[in-house]
């Protein structure tokens, strides 16, 4: 029997509304407009995600969405979004959402290589190609949260980005979303990277936020990737409002004998939900989730992911870094799915915390569903304080316990930066983790469990 | 000079007492053994001599020139002149060797009001110490004793406690884990920093270090206390007769 949860909430009646007045202009041709009915109609047979949900069960949106805010309808390029494009120091292909929504004038639009086509998602919705619809689903896996169903009913811009068969990106691209902030907003957006066959190179993503008002964010990111294609993408998300709730669904489809690394970064930021939902096309691939997650005060951060081994000889691996103090949350939940004839399949999922008080939380769920019988996979989750042996030994060289605790926290995230293979831009991971510990330290915060 | 009057110290958590009223004087200059069956108390002497804080002092004092440093956290005690030799370091992963050394050093010259010293100046001293050690670059590239053998993580002990100078060395159980070979440069290393304003405190359940490592003063320490006092022939006598004089087996 199907369950049919009325929409009552605020929310949820507002986003209805929103849809019903928005969906004629968002664009998109039939095939699109279909895509976005669908998904609409599945959000109002469940609603918002909520706790009881298993998947949501940490990260209730329908109690965290008391209202949703009007939707962002153009970007609002304020002096403010362009000092920090100015201030950014990474280099590469820079591509700009503010709002959500595409501005060409900032980006770098002539350094695109050769071999490179960029458009906004705007313009790739109503091109006539028809395996738009297909690219714009993503993997099978995830077709079912609502947190993404309703990105792809209200997604509006983004960039939508094809790297052709064989190029190797000499200049990162770097995609910057700004929420320009002036005024509390929704943003829908979603991106599309397809990397064909035998490429290579760096996706950077950048979620910032530069006003004072709080935002709605519902964002994606769509790769699919070719045979033999090496693609590594890193996520920054910092600089949130407290009261800013984002979910962000990174959808990937990577291809045979191919490398994907996705590492995200969530620091000073609101409510982050993360989710993964990779799958694999061919065999001999090698996936990698990674990331790290600093939160403090009342923050919370949910990292949660599927990752669907559909296929003979893949190789996983997952590692998660929570630091959580004050009264913040850390959420990690992994599922790693090895089907029947998914043979030889080896998966390695991990998930560490360290609490630095007792106001702090983590919950660890990782799951292995496994139907093959002959694999490798493992999973393991730590909740730990800091390590008292390890702080007297640093102290008991001269370290004053703010600092010996900022080295032992680095260090511990650093297990997982180091898998980021730009050096810039790992550097610039580095930068924004020393920064938080500074900050810490400079509060006079140290670990009171 | 370290001065220890009437040490009264339980485990913070436990009633267990571990330190019965202890009294103990470590001269500048001076190499003083402490021997001891296992259990008598004597890496927890050591532990609460450098502020580690799973333990509670119920009474006494610990004087470091003259100055109590019951009060003072583990960094300001390092400062203050205190080091640790560890029983079994500690592996602290994604911390490079160079980059805790570094950051150890400085924070002493912080502390002592001196300024940081330069990465070329740290360099030159770091490799001259180390190759007096026999430390192979490569060991200081990696992550903190992280794979290190147990020789080569007790050559580290001793490559910090010669870049930092202190004033008061405990060596706790220094030669456990070391085959011949590396006891012997572990002992070079400690005799070059032998020096008449350094004392030393070298704990250990064998005599076989004190041939390398040769004392001035030996103390028998059993439930908690100092039992006995000697020069160095003491160590050779204890080897023979054991522990059970002292009202403990071996």
């Amino acid at each position: 029997m199907a369950i049919v949860t009325p929409l009552k909430t605020a929310a949820e009646q507002q986003l209805v509304q929103q849809y019903a007045d928005s969906k004629a202009e968002l664009p998109g041709g039939p095939a699109v407009r279909k895509l976005r009915e669908d998904a609409f109609a599945g959000f109002e047979s469940k609603g918002l995600p909520h706790r009881r949900l298993e998947s949501w069960r940490y990260t209730d949106l329908r109690t965290l969405l008391r209202e949703a805010r009007p939707l962002a309808g153009g970007a609002a390029v304020t002096a403010a979004v362009k000092a920090r494009l100015d201030a950014l120091k990474l280099d590469g292909l820079r591509l700009v959402l503010v709002d959500g929504v595409f501005a060409p004038e900032l980006s770098t639009l002539d350094a695109i290589p050769e071999g490179v086509s960029v458009q906004s998602l705007a313009e790739a919705l109503v091109s006539p190609r028809e395996d738009l619809t297909r690219i714009l689903a993503g993997p099978s896996v995830g077709h079912d949260d609502m947190g993404l169903a309703l990105n792809t009913a209200l997604m509006r811009d983004g960039v939508f980005i094809e790297i052709a068969d064989g190029i190797e990106l000499e200049q990162r691209i770097v995609i910057v979303s700004l929420a320009s902030g002036e005024e509390e907003r929704a943003v829908f957006h979603r991106s599309v990277v397809l990397a064909g066959k035998s490429t290579k190179g760096t996706i950077v993503e950048i979620s910032e936020a530069v006003g004072n008002a709080a935002q709605q964010i519902n964002g994606a990111i769509v790769f699919e990737t070719g045979d033999e294609s090496e693609i590594q993408h890193v996520r920054i998300v910092t600089c949130q409002q407290a009261a800013t709730v984002e979910v962000q669904s990174l959808l990937a489809t990577v291809g045979a004998h191919a490398k994907f690394d996705s590492f995200a970064l969530i620091c000073n930021a609101g409510t982050v939900r993360q989710q993964h939902f990779v799958r694999y096309a061919g065999e001999h691939t090698e996936i990698g989730l990674r990331g790290v997650n600093l939160i403090n005060k009342a923050q919370h951060s949910d990292v949660t992911l599927i990752v669907d081994h559909e296929v003979p000889n893949g190789t996983s691996r997952e590692l998660f870094k929570t630091i959580a103090g004050g009264e913040a949350t850390g959420v990690f939940q992994g599922k790693v799915i090895v089907r029947k004839y998914a043979q030889k399949t080896d998966g390695g999922m991990r998930s560490n915390a360290l609490l630095l008080n007792d106001g702090a939380s983590m919950y660890n769920k990782p799951e292995l569903e496994i139907f093959a019988d002959d694999v490798v996979c493992g999973h393991g989750a730590t909740v730990a304080q800091i390590d008292g042996d390890q702080l007297f030994y640093l102290m008991a060289r001269g370290l004053p316990r703010p600092q010996a605790e900022a080295l032992v926290l680095q260090a511990f995230a650093g297990e997982a930066v180091e898998f980021i293979t730009d050096g810039d831009v790992r550097d610039l991971v580095i930068g924004e983790v020393e920064s938080w510990l500074k900050a810490r330290e400079a509060a006079s915060e140290v670990s009171t469990v | 000079m370290l001065e220890i009057r009437n040490l009264v110290v339980k485990i913070a958590d436990e009633d267990k007492q571990i330190l019965n009223g202890l009294n103990l004087t470590v001269n500048d200059g001076e190499v003083a053994a402490i021997m001891g069956p296992n259990g008598s108390g004597k890496s927890t002497l050591s532990y609460v001599i450098a502020g580690k804080e799973d333990y509670e002092v119920l009474d006494g004092e610990i004087l470091l020139n003259g100055e109590n440093v019951l009060e003072m956290e583990a960094d300001a005690r390092a400062a203050a002149g205190i080091f640790l030799a560890f029983q079994y370091p500690l592996e602290i992963p994604g911390v490079a060797t160079m980059t805790f050394l570094k950051a150890a050093m400085n924070a002493q010259r912080k502390a002592r009001g001196q300024d940081e010293l330069l990465t070329p100046d740290f360099i030159k001293q770091v490799n001259a110490a180390a190759d007096k050690l026999g430390i192979a670059k490569d060991m200081l590239r990696r992550p903190l004793n992280v794979g290190f053998s147990g020789g080569e993580k007790k050559r580290m002990e001793i490559l910090q406690m010669a870049l930092l100078s202190p004033s008061m060395c405990i060596l706790d159980e220094t030669d456990s884990g070391l085959d011949i070979d590396a006891l012997r440069i572990v002992a070079e290393g400690v005799n070059a920093l032998r020096d008449k304003s350094r004392g030393f405190l070298v704990i250990t359940h064998y005599q076989r270090l004190l041939d390398h490592i040769v004392p001035d003063t030996v103390h028998v320490m059993s439930k908690g206390k100092i039992v006995k006092t000697g020069g160095k022939e003491l160590a050779l006598e204890l080897e023979k007769s054991g522990y059970a004089a002292y009202g403990e087996a071996a």
